[in-house]
């Protein structure tokens, strides 16, 4: 009984910690809230909208007709090409950033002082950067040397390039980050053993940081896939009935279509079905993108314990 | 003792760690297929010395040495010689033994794929003969595919030492393996060493004098860098010619 009272006493709580209790749980109602919220006002919108012809046809008639599935397979194929080239490069540089470079040297503080420049450029600029050094720079190399006039265009190529450098800082961030996680034991370990440091590296510490490079590919393809304003510069279209089918072919992207439906309709009122059933077709393509992620992530989370 | 049964010679050998001395001119030979000791207090100096006898300092920055250490008369800071290689005649063993996040057999068969592996068959008799060396065998043989992580603290550690050993190194470096081990397993351990030495040259650092004076054939007691007495076990333990050392066994100080 006594220890009853004496319990209530420490349970009891001042008000500066319902303040430091409520503030936090608050904030998180909100943003839950928000969500739900969103989630909601699309699916109301977007559901009657969303049919198999929908998902499975080309736009038609000025995009007032028809389906979205050019810009869906265009998105895709987009996130993926970036991952390509951007996981690697972005997993390579924090690799050399935690396992090889001396944290104090010149170069290394001058790439991680790029590294978090790179995160705070907007990502027009990394338009117009793809525009003049991927397209007219590069492209227009390849076109010179090879006397064709295909690379030097908008095009798919380009248009995943440099997505991925704008999302190889969250890339690098998040490997390194994973790669601190690894016991200096296991490196110490394999390196006893007779291992090289290279070996050490492939061996035992990429395949321990595999959850956080998986993590950075996860929040890199996040990004990409919603960010509009580098690929309509160098690669996304108005209106493409077909598919694109090599590297140099252009090709319609969600974030740019919904964009495209919302302010350059001739009819703005039979456009908005559509809008809003391609709005949600977007948030369940990086929802499930981030679940499939998320299943991997889990699945070798259990693997390796 | 006869001067070919050296196997690791030491002498004035100095330690830096950037400006701070960690060992002041170190001298003295272990003997081969014996158990040499390393005791003293921490921050004695005695696992750098352990340390730098397989260039694992090397990992260290600010780590600088001079003086000589050599095994089998070469010298181990030879700017010529093959660290890598190096590394596999003098295997170690660690006082916080993470096995790693592979399977039993992954484990003890890492340091054999590095190189050209050899053909499987071999792997698992090496696999299975280390693991038998580490007398581990028997509680694992039937669970050779599951993760190693899995194991208790003290089969963990032996398998540290099996991973080690299945590289056939020339001697075995042993920096506190029983610390963080409850006494049934340390007493395994010891006894593993006991029989290991027929075949290795073991070194091994530890905080637990009893074990020092059980397991090792000569022991040499650090203080502060230094090395104050090294000499047979039986002698160092019974009838220690420095004061310190004395004080030191008779858990006066430290």
């Amino acid at each position: 009984m006594n220890a009853d009272v004496i319990a209530r006493k420490t349970i009891k709580r001042t008000k500066s910690e319902y303040l430091a209790l409520g503030l936090p749980a608050f904030s998180a109602f909100v943003l839950v809230g928000l969500i739900i919220l969103l989630l909601a006002h699309f699916i109301w919108h977007g559901m009657p909208g969303l049919t198999w012809e929908f998902l499975t046809q080309s736009p038609r008639n000025n995009n007032t007709e028809g389906g979205i599935f050019p810009a869906i397979y265009g998105t895709v194929i987009l996130v993926f090409m970036m991952s390509l080239l951007g996981v690697p490069i972005g997993t390579a540089t924090a690799v050399y950033l935690s396992e090889y470079a001396r944290q104090s040297s010149f170069f290394a503080r001058s790439v991680r002082f790029g590294v978090n420049t790179l995160a705070g450029v907007p990502s027009i600029v990394f338009g117009l950067f793809g525009v003049g050094f991927f397209m007219q720079f590069i492209g227009k190399g390849i076109d010179t040397a090879s006397g064709s006039d295909i690379w030097s265009k908008p095009s798919l190529i380009w248009s995943a390039a440099t997505l991925s450098v704008l999302t190889l800082p969250v890339v690098i961030v998040s490997v390194e980050e994973a790669l601190r996680t690894v016991p200096q034991e296991l490196r110490a370990a394999s390196l006893a053993l007779g291992a090289t440091k290279w070996q050490t590296i492939w061996k035992v510490v990429l395949p321990n940081s595999m959850t956080g490079i998986l993590t950075g590919s996860i929040l890199a393809i996040g990004r990409g896939a919603g960010e509009v304003a580098p690929v309509i510069f160098v690669g996304a279209v108005y209106s493409l009935p077909e598919l694109p089918s090599s590297l140099t072919d252009q090709f319609m992207h969600m974030g740019y279509h919904i964009y495209v439906l919302a302010t350059q309709s001739p009819n703005a009122a039979e456009a908005l079905p559509l809008q809003y059933a391609s709005t949600l077709v977007l948030l369940l393509l990086a929802f499930s993108l981030n679940l499939t992620a998320g299943l991997i992530r889990m699945r070798i989370r259990k693997q390796q314990s | 003792m006869a001067k070919d049964s050296v196997k690791i010679k030491i002498r004035n050998f100095n330690v830096l760690y950037g400006e701070k001395q960690a060992l002041n001119d170190i001298t003295l030979d272990v003997q081969i297929n014996k158990v040499t000791a390393f005791i003293g207090p921490s921050g004695c100096g005695k696992s750098t010395l352990l340390r730098s006898i397989n260039r694992m300092n090397d990992l260290i920055d600010t780590f600088s040495a001079n003086g000589k250490l050599t095994i089998d008369e070469t010298d181990v800071y030879d700017p010529d010689i093959d660290v890598v290689e190096l590394r596999k005649k003098v295997g170690m063993v660690f006082q916080k033994s993470i096995p790693f996040p592979k399977s039993i057999y992954e484990n003890v068969a890492y340091g054999l794929r590095l190189n050209q592996a050899p053909p499987t068959t071999e792997v698992d008799d090496i696999v299975e003969n280390s693991l038998k060396k580490a007398a581990l065998w028997d509680e694992v043989k039937d669970r050779l595919h599951d993760s190693a992580t899995g194991l208790s603290g003290g089969q963990q550690q032996r398998l540290c030492i099996a991973r080690a050993v299945a590289v056939n190194p020339e001697i075995l470096l042993m920096d506190e393996p029983c610390s963080a081990l409850d006494p049934i397993s340390t007493a395994k351990i010891e006894e593993l060493i006991e029989e290991l030495k027929d075949s290795y040259t073991i070194v091994i650092v530890t905080h637990n004098m009893q074990q020092a004076a059980r397991v090792s054939d000569s022991t040499g007691f650090f203080y502060m860098g230094d090395l104050i007495e090294f000499d047979k076990t039986r002698t160092l333990f019974t009838s220690p010619s420095k004061k310190e050392t004395e004080d030191y066994i008779t858990g006066r100080f430290g």
